[in-house]
């Protein structure tokens, strides 16, 4: 009895996980997704060939895969949304959607998940978009390897690339997101992973969060960004060997922390930015084996900031390594190497035997007045400097740096 | 004016001090690329010693290369040779040499190190350009002082003085008045400040190259509008150009009033 109920209930979930396929051909028997969605049963698998497919508004309601054979072309002819998912264990595969709908008043989006799970979004092209792909109350899903163009040229009439709205459990991997406002966006998302992603020359920023905990970072690539990369109102973050490159401008950052708490900042490259790291009001950060290199300001701390350690990072001829506006300091500087440090070692252990003072006065007057900035390297400036270095007045004299490498970590 | 002008260079190719200037730019250069390995950081390095070193040598030379050969000027006034010719042949050959010294000096090096697979070509021609720029406006500045100046001690003390003041002083009283009216839109103040001194002037066309990130850190339009695009960079040589052509013809027009 026992093995025939076994028997049974085998083969009814061999029946009910059997699923079927549906082709969608651009001149065929189903030549819309849309149909194709409406015909298929939960778990089916719809293969859309080749071909132009004019559709918005697609609604998945069921678990369907949806994969694109030699990427069908989707153009929502700018109408409005496109794909929405409502669905579970859902997955898009492999499509090229154009001409999502740009509207002021509701945020279209070439693919849409709403409170759904374990869903899978990977090899989808996007162009001529505005907001991307939107997640929004969902959880355990996947964006995986896709491809984000955008066209945005007004932060106000453009959207984002990868945007998560309360989401939780999400992985967001080895996407390239260009020219949209913010290229990965994430508001109330918390437990998330973002690797490897690409994000370029995007108007506002390449990576967005507020109010996400528990996130972690690794691998990404930011560029070019208007803005930069600004992280907001989080705790434990963590960012791993990131890349953040060329951010240039008066209000551009290679990364701004605005109350960020209990976090891990670790082996990121920070290159070429106006800025590298702008803090405010973020507490107990680790900032380690990170690399400044040729920024204007490496490190610049406005002022709340405590017990932040920063230790053994690699401080490259940038115009700045750190400034600060005040004469509080509650962090720790030790163990880093600077290139401008100028000590010696007698006893030859590789550590600097004169504590370095990463701060200049002169750092301190262009905070004061920037237009000073144009006194940069001359002879007076350097003066000065060196007076301060002697005889702290104005710099905060605890912060120094007591055991500054003498070499450069490889 | 270039029968004197050859005269003058050869002269002063021959002479030890041409040779010890070369020598040391050739050795400061070389060192910093045996020490360095990177040719961008030695170029940074070579900016701060030439915008001061540069304006030094160039004045004192100036200054003691027509005290010397003062009486030889005199034995040539004599002659029936235009006055201008003769001071701008002697300015030209003084300037000349010494940016023939700059430009083998630091070039050889280089050149050797392998500066044209590299990337810091531009930065390093600037430097080159800035450096004979200074050489060129500072002799000249020289010769307009020791014309003015019988005495040999004080055309020397005014030389000197004038050094320290545009490589020193000068920023000084800058930022002071900076930070004084830091209340008020500053920003063509600042560069108006800095065009109005050469070595000052230098140093900004070559932050441009190297602390560019930085500089665009302040909002200011017309600091954008001077560091964002080549209106910075050809402003500035163009204002170098003045630089140098105006001492030129307060020599012409000094030299033609002078009694000797």
């Amino acid at each position: 009895m026992k093995q025939l109920f076994l028997i049974v209930s085998l083969v009814l979930l061999s029946l009910s996980a059997y699923s079927k396929k549906i082709e969608v051909r651009e001149n065929g028997k189903i030549s819309s997704i849309k149909e194709a969605i409406l015909l298929a049963h939960d778990f089916d698998t719809i293969v859309v060939k080749s071909g132009k497919y004019k559709e918005y508004g697609i609604k998945v309601d069921k678990p369907l895969t949806i994969i694109g054979e030699n990427f069908p072309v989707i153009d929502g002819e700018l109408k409005g949304e496109i794909i929405t998912v409502i669905a579970d264990h859902v997955t898009l595969d492999g499509l090229f959607i154009i001409n999502v709908g740009t509207s002021y008043t509701s945020d279209y989006a070439a693919v849409r998940v709403v409170k759904s799970k374990h869903f899978l979004i990977q090899n989808l092209v996007l162009e001529k978009l505005f907001f991307g792909i939107y997640l929004e109350k969902s959880s355990h899903g996947k964006v995986f390897h896709n491809k984000i163009i955008g066209e945005a040229v007004e932060e106000y009439s453009s959207g984002n690339g990868i945007h998560l709205w309360y989401c939780k459990n999400i992985e967001v991997d080895q996407n390239i997101v260009t020219h949209v406002r913010d290229g990965i966006y994430l508001e109330f998302s918390n437990f998330c992973t973002i690797t490897n992603n690409e994000s370029l020359n995007n108007i506002r920023y390449g990576l967005h969060f507020m109010f996400s905990n528990d996130d972690v970072y690794r691998g990404n690539t930011f560029a070019k960004n208007g803005a930069g990369v600004a992280v907001m109102f989080s705790k434990r973050i963590e960012m791993y060997e990131n890349i953040f490159q060329e951010n240039w401008g008066s209000a551009s950052y290679g990364l701004l922390l605005k109350e960020i708490n209990d976090s891990k900042i670790i082996g990121n490259t920070f290159e070429t930015n106006t800025i590298g790291i702008n803090i405010e009001g973020s507490n107990r950060i680790l900032y380690k084996d990170n690399i400044f290199r040729s920024n204007g300001w490496a490190i610049k701390v406005r002022g709340a900031c405590y017990t932040n350690e920063f230790i053994n990072n690699q401080f490259l001829s940038n115009s700045f390594d750190v400034s600060y506006n005040s004469k509080l300091n509650d962090n720790v500087f030790d163990s880093n190497y600077w290139s401008k440090y100028a000590g010696y070692d007698l006893d030859k252990d590789g550590i600097g035997d004169v504590p370095f003072r990463p701060v200049k006065l002169f750092s301190y007057i262009v905070n004061r007045t920037p237009e000073t900035i144009v006194l940069m390297r001359s002879l007076f400036i350097d003066i000065i400097d060196f007076s301060e270095k002697v005889s702290p007045v104005f710099t905060p004299d605890e912060l120094q740096d007591l055991h500054p490498l003498m070499k450069r970590i490889r | 004016m270039f029968k004197i002008l050859k005269y003058s260079f050869f002269d002063l190719v021959r002479s030890r001090w041409s040779y010890v200037y070369f020598l040391f730019y050739l050795a400061l250069a070389s060192v910093l690329l045996f020490l360095n390995h990177d040719l961008s950081k030695a170029v940074i390095t070579l900016m701060n010693v030439i915008i001061v070193l540069v304006p030094l040598i160039g004045t004192i030379f100036g200054v003691m290369y027509y005290y010397n050969s003062k009486e030889f000027t005199e034995l040539l006034l004599a002659q029936p040779i235009k006055r201008s010719s003769i001071f701008l042949g002697q300015y030209f050959g003084v300037a000349v040499s010494l940016s023939l010294s700059l430009l083998l000096g630091i070039g050889i090096p280089f050149l050797l190190y392998g500066l044209f697979e590299s990337d810091a070509i531009w930065d390093f021609s600037l430097l080159l350009l800035t450096g004979v720029f200074l050489t060129f406006i500072f002799t000249a500045i020289a010769f307009n002082i020791s014309l003015s100046n019988e005495n040999k001690i004080k055309g020397f003390g005014y030389a000197v003085m004038m050094w320290l003041f545009l490589a020193v002083i000068y920023d000084g009283l800058f930022l002071l008045s900076l930070v004084m009216f830091e209340d008020y839109p500053l920003d063509k103040l600042s560069l108006i400040g800095t065009m109005l001194n050469p070595v000052d002037l230098s140093r900004t066309l070559i932050l441009l190259k190297l602390d560019i990130s930085a500089l665009l850190g302040y909002t200011g339009a017309v600091f954008k509008q001077f560091f964002g695009t080549n209106v910075g960079l050809f402003l500035s040589i163009g204002v170098l150009c003045i630089w140098v052509i105006v001492p030129v013809l307060r020599i012409v027009a000094k030299a033609k009033k002078k009694d000797f």
